[in-house]
């Protein structure tokens, strides 16, 4: 991990790098709509079983009630979410790696 | 001795050969903290889901559902929802930010005294609450082998057998018991949730409709264990289990020992692929929760359980203190909310015996106890570090003290608070270990992950900000636990979890501390945490 020995001039200066500004951004714009749409699905199911009680316990699927598969799909939730965020993960790091450089850069120079 | 203890001692010698082996090649202080930064994503996904695993998990809410259904089933859900909150928000940067602890990541820009102390003491408060869980668990099994011992015995030699071990192992040795125990919990929940589906010729339809059908003992009535409303009904049963569901989600972001995972790992990116790890291994053993508890139901039946417990448990005791046995009926007399919560920690290895006969049984309880031994042992160094780290070497020593000294108070420390949970286990050893667990995540997201989550992200976030909300977050979810109905007969404060209400005022607190006061060295140091959270530049390596 080479970058972990860098110890830039200036720290407000990185801030300031448009590349970190978009690092920033590419994040913002997965991890805010992300985490919204988990807390949203997350706590419908104890809303749903505080609010519509004779909904949440009608059955389904033979005697699986929609409370229970409801419980049963915040997995499948919760893997995809986790599926999506590790591939956008990977655009997290390109951009990552462009601020390191204009960091590195900026410290050769003197 | 019999069968099932011999190959219960079997199993604890490989695990404490282990540690030995690990504390051979273990003196600095970084070695006992973080294992030296070399453990690789995959092995720390097992090992994160080694510590998640706990007694709460595997005995804890296999009883809730073999008991309550889809409420127990709940924890289940929330705390591997959990993990998003880990993934998306502090995973990446506590790697890219923190050293040792918890401390660390909070006082990087709030930088003094007070606010490490804080972090210390909510460190010790929380692992102090999960380790009388284990404990407890831990107890209650060891019961189920050796039904002669009285459970104080049992809590006290449990208790100590942990602690000798982690003063012994640090962090090397608690990684790898993880990584085994983890690998071995999940065959064993695998295999019990076949063998349940095999039962029931691997017809989930016929499965469920047994757990729908579940019969009240004397009475022609059954239980439907897929509708919500056993555990949690009324009106306040609906704000407790909002209020539970708050607690699970947003915990886990605040547990010093998850957060101290990810310190043992090279980098962010393999920070992120054990979290990755963790989840998947975590859901799948989840999802087992539901076949083993109503699997447990529907074969033994919760009467049945909770029969046997309340014998064994009660017997025994009666046996052991003839005195006590009138104060012991009129406590289970007393305290309604008690007497089912006694019985429900061991639904497992009772469902595994049924399954698989007394060798099995054994077999499971085993790895149940190696599970918590590994836990606690985590948990004892979250909190010894804390103290030792944060409270020692920063501010006692000022950062000048020697790395030897360091893990000295830190064994030291790990002592003092072994000894504090085993006493605190004795008091307690009647509620459901998912539960008490379930109060620990309560302090966790409301003493720091309002905190965490502030100083990471809102730069106009201060020290007097951080002191506010991490102090009314600890003192009012540990104020409101002990005036709820968990500790009291007639309770004060209503909700069994008090999420709901101390993780807003924490937050509350926090914002208007920031706000009301003005402080710009926190805000100053904002640009540098935000840099090196994101980048990476500058981590501890």
């Amino acid at each position: 991990m080479e970058h972990q020995h860098l110890r830039p001039k200036d720290w407000d200066a990185v801030a300031a790098d448009p590349a970190f500004a978009q690092l920033l951004r590419t994040k913002r714009r997965f991890v805010v709509p992300a985490t919204t749409f988990f807390a949203l699905y997350y706590f419908s199911l104890p809303v749903l079983v505080g609010a519509f009680p004779a909904l949440a316990r009608r059955p389904v699927w033979g005697d699986l009630t929609l409370a229970y598969a409801f419980a049963f799909s915040q997995f499948a939730m919760a893997w995809v979410l986790l599926a999506l965020y590790v591939w956008r993960a990977r655009a997290f790091d390109a951009l990552q790696a462009r601020v390191i450089e204009n960091v590195a850069r900026d410290l050769k120079t003197p | 001795m019999t069968p099932s203890l011999g190959m219960f001692c079997l199993f604890m010698i490989a695990t404490l050969l282990i540690t030995v082996w690990a504390s051979a090649r273990n003196t600095t202080s970084k070695g006992f903290y973080t294992a030296n930064r070399e453990i690789g994503a995959a092995h720390n996904g097992w090992a994160i889901a080694g510590d998640y695993m706990s007694a709460a998990s595997f005995l804890g809410i296999t009883g809730l559902i073999a008991f309550y259904g889809f409420d127990g089933f709940m924890y289940s859900v929330g705390w591997l929802v959990a993990y998003l909150t880990v993934l998306f928000l502090v995973a990446e940067p506590s790697r890219n930010v923190g050293k040792y602890t918890m401390g660390d990541l909070i006082s990087f820009r709030l930088r003094g005294h007070p606010v490490r102390a804080a972090a210390a003491a909510s460190t010790l408060v929380i692992a102090l609450i999960y380790m009388v869980a284990q404990i407890v668990g831990a107890g209650s099994v060891i019961n189920l082998l050796i039904p002669q011992l009285d459970s104080a015995t049992t809590i006290v030699a449990v208790g100590i057998i942990m602690l000798v071990y982690v003063v012994f192992g640090g962090m090397l040795a608690t990684t790898w018991v993880q990584i085994v125990k983890a690998a071995l919990l999940m065959a064993a929940s695998l295999a019990m949730s076949f063998l349940v589906l095999l039962h029931f010729g691997f017809s989930l339809p016929a499965f469920f409709h047994a757990a729908a059908h579940v019969h009240v003992v004397g009475t022609s009535a059954t239980h439907n264990l897929l509708q919500p409303g056993l555990r949690f009904s009324g009106a306040i049963g609906k704000l407790d289990l909002i209020s539970l569901g708050l607690a699970l989600v947003l915990g886990t972001a605040g547990l010093p020992h998850v957060l101290m995972r990810f310190y043992t790992v090279p980098s962010a990116k393999a920070a992120r692929a054990s979290v990755a790890w963790a989840m998947a291994v975590i859901g799948v053993f989840y999802l087992t929760t539901t076949f083993m508890g109503l699997g447990a139901a529907t074969l033994i039946g919760p009467q049945r359980i909770g029969i046997h417990l309340r014998d064994a448990q009660a017997l025994e005791y009666i046996a052991h203190h003839t005195a006590q046995a009138h104060e012991l009926n009129a406590e289970f007399a007393r305290d309604h909310y008690l007497v089912p919560q006694t019985n429900t920690n061991l639904a497992a290895p009772l469902l595994a015996r049924e399954l698989g006969g007394d060798l099995f049984m054994s077999f499971v309880v085993a790895i149940a106890f190696a599970t918590i031994l590994a836990v606690v042992a985590g948990l004892t160094i979250s909190a010894s570090s804390a103290i030792a780290h944060d409270v020692w070497w920063n501010i006692v020593r000022a950062g000048r003290g020697d790395e030897r000294e360091q893990v000295v108070v830190a064994r030291t420390v790990a002592l003092v608070v072994g000894a504090l949970a085993i006493l605190l286990s004795l008091g307690l050893r009647s509620l459901n270990v998912a539960f008490l667990v379930g109060l620990a995540f309560a302090v966790a997201a409301s003493a720091n992950v309002p905190v965490i989550v502030l100083s990471l992200f809102w730069r106009r976030f201060n020290r007097a900000g951080a002191l506010a909300g991490m102090t009314v977050g600890l003192a009012s979810s540990v104020v409101f636990i002990a005036i709820s109905p968990a500790v009291m007969a007639h309770p004060i404060f209503p909700l069994e979890n008090p999420g709901l209400v101390s993780i807003p005022l924490a937050f509350l607190a926090a914002v208007l501390g920031s706000l009301l006061t003005h402080d710009p060295a926190s805000q100053a140091a904002f640009n540098e945490l935000n840099v090196r959270a994101n980048t990476g530049i500058g981590a501890e390596i």
